[in-house]
This record gives structure tokens, sequence and C-alpha cells, in this order.
């Protein structure tokens, strides 16, 4: 009996281990730490600050006119934490992550969504080696700064062209996520060449996942749309 | 058709967009996108040294993969509280009748 019950530990221990073993280290997307040299680092860090600083300023402003909009930005956060956690395997081979700062953007505007890319960039700075303090205002400026400002202007965008509230919101995340990867890139390129090839890198990778956030930036936005269609509208997203 | 089965749907696609891959590309390694960056780096510029070292780093993948799953849980966490409580009230045309 006692024999049975330690089986029953081990088999479900070692599957664990198992899994666990099959995971290792694969990091994925951001410019790794002390990747970029010091000029370009400390370069795009000072890029950064006025975003970051109007972006303080424009959720003071959000929040004060609508107290209730609070728990939206922090669900919007949250999106941004989850996505940036998901590793997906693409097409080209090999793994990224979405960006989740679509829906940060659609709902708050691009510099309230730079502070929200700033939290989930130090957690994984800090925490998991992924991405880095001194690469952190090149990564801002890629994920938090470029993505969200497509993102806010595909979606004010289209809208304006008439299109359907869900349409705008899948074009707004997916090519805000792609033109991350894109700037990405770029940053890469100005510094070592091959601009070419950290395109196949990074863009290319990314489409399939730039597709698969648009489209869960639109289940979040469905619900919302049904059940905060006010606070969207006090928002003006809607 | 009803909110919740236009995001049935929705899902379904998102996660067929991740399967599709490891059929489409068995041999692939499925590694890191920024760790081959990082070679491509290596490669062309032989001469560059990362001049900074991240501060801390998870002392192995087992514990790498519980931040990552914990960053995870945290935000759908939220995620979920959230759009629980929204969706708690009626929505808002039903509210007048």
């Amino acid at each position: 009996m006692k024999q049975n019950r330690h089986n029953h530990v081990r088999l479900p221990a070692a599957i664990l281990a198992v899994l666990g073993l099959s995971t290792v280290s694969a990091s994925a997307m951001h410019i790794a730490e002390g990747y970029l040299p010091k000029v370009w680092a400390f370069g795009w860090m000072a890029v950064c600050i006025p975003f970051v600083a109007a972006g303080f300023l424009s959720i003071r402003k959000k929040v004060e006119r609508s107290p209730k909009a609070k728990v939206l930005l922090a669900m919007c956060g949250a999106f941004a934490f989850v996505l940036s956690a998901l590793k997906l395997p693409s097409i080209s081979g090999s793994c990224s992550h979405p960006t989740g700062v679509g829906l940060g953007a659609i709902l708050f505007g691009p510099t309230a969504t730079t502070v929200l890319g700033l939290i989930v960039l130090l957690f994984q700075a800090l925490l998991l080696a992924h991405g880095g303090l001194t690469t952190l205002g090149a990564n801002l400026f890629s994920m938090a700064i470029v993505g969200p400002l497509v993102s806010w202007g595909v979606y004010r965008g289209l809208k304006k062209a008439g299109a359907k509230p869900a349409v705008a919101v899948f074009c707004a995340a997916a090519l805000g996520d792609l033109l991350t990867y894109v700037t990405t890139s770029f940053q890469l390129g100005v510094v070592y060449g091959n601009i070419t090839e950290y395109l196949t890198i990074f863009a290319v990778t990314q489409i399939p996942l730039a597709i698969a956030e648009g489209l869960l930036t639109v289940v979040v936005f469905n619900v919302l749309e049904k059940y905060s269609a006010a606070e969207l509208r006090e928002l003006s997203v809607l | 058709m009803k909110v919740w089965q236009k995001n049935l749907i929705l899902i379904a696609l998102v996660v067929l967009l991740a399967a599709f891959p490891l059929w489409y590309c068995r041999d692939a390694e499925f590694g890191g996108a920024d760790g081959m960056a990082g070679e491509l780096i290596e490669e062309t510029n032989p001469d560059y040294e990362p001049w900074f070292q991240p501060i801390f780093e998870p002392a192995s993948g087992e514990v790498e993969s519980l931040l990552f799953a914990l960053q995870a849980a945290i935000g759908s966490g939220v995620v979920c509280f959230v759009l629980g409580r929204l969706t708690a009230k009626k929505p808002e045309g039903e509210k007048k009748v």
C-alpha cells in the first residue's frame, strides 16, 4: 500500500521534471542586455524620457476625469503582462512573443501605454534576464512608443473611415505588434548593419504572432463593447 | 452571433495559428528570435563584447519557466477578475428594460 502511494507521487513528479527540462532557456525577442553600444543605449533612454513623463500625466488626467477607467487601465496592463509572457512558435521555425500593448493604446492612447510597457519591460529585465536594463530605452521605444503609436493611429484612422470597431481593433493591434519588431530590426541594423537579416529574424517571425495578438485583442474588446460601452464612450473609444 | 460564440471562434483561430508551425516545420528548433539576433551580432561583429551582464539571471530553465508562468498567471488573474466584474452587470442595452 505504502509502495503504491509513493508511485502516485513519483509519476507526476517525473512528468513535471521532463516538461520542465524541455523548456530550458528559450529567451525570446527584446534586444538583450549589453548588446547595444553605450552611445545608443543611453541615446534611446533619453528619447524615451519625454514619452514616459507625458504618459504619467496622461494617466493622471484620464483617471481624474473618469475614476472607473482605473480598473480598465489595470486590465490593459495585465493584458500586456500575459501576452508578453506567451512565447509562441512561428512559421520561421523560431519563437517570439506578442506585446499586448495594442489594447492599452486603443483605450488610453499611446503615451499612457508607454507607462504600462515600462512596467512589463522592467519585470522581464530584472527578474527574467529577458531584454535588459541597458537596452531598456531601445526596447521601450519599439514596444511601448512605436507600437502603441501605430495601434492608436490605425484605430483612430480606421474608425474615422467608418470601419467596424472590431475590424479597426484587429488591424490596430496586429500592425502595432508587427511594427514593434520592425523597429527592433532597424535599431540593431543601424548599429550593426544587415537590416534585412534582422528583419527576417524578427519581423517575419512576428507575422503570425501579430495576427494572433490582433485576434486576442478583439476577444477582449468584444466583451468590453458589450458590457462597458459607457466607459468606452467616456474614453472616446466608441 | 453571441459574443461568447464569436470569441470562441477567435480563440480557436489563435490556437490554430500557434499549432500550425509545430506541424509545418517539424525539424525546426524553435529557439528564441533574440538569441538568433545575438548570434548574428557576434558573427558580423566578432569584436563586440556585451558591456553589461544581467544583474539577476534565473538559476535554471525551471526557475525561468516558473517566473514566466507567474507573469502570465498574475496577468490573466487581473484580466479575468476585471472581465468577471464587468460581465456580472447587465449589458448597457438591457439595463433599462
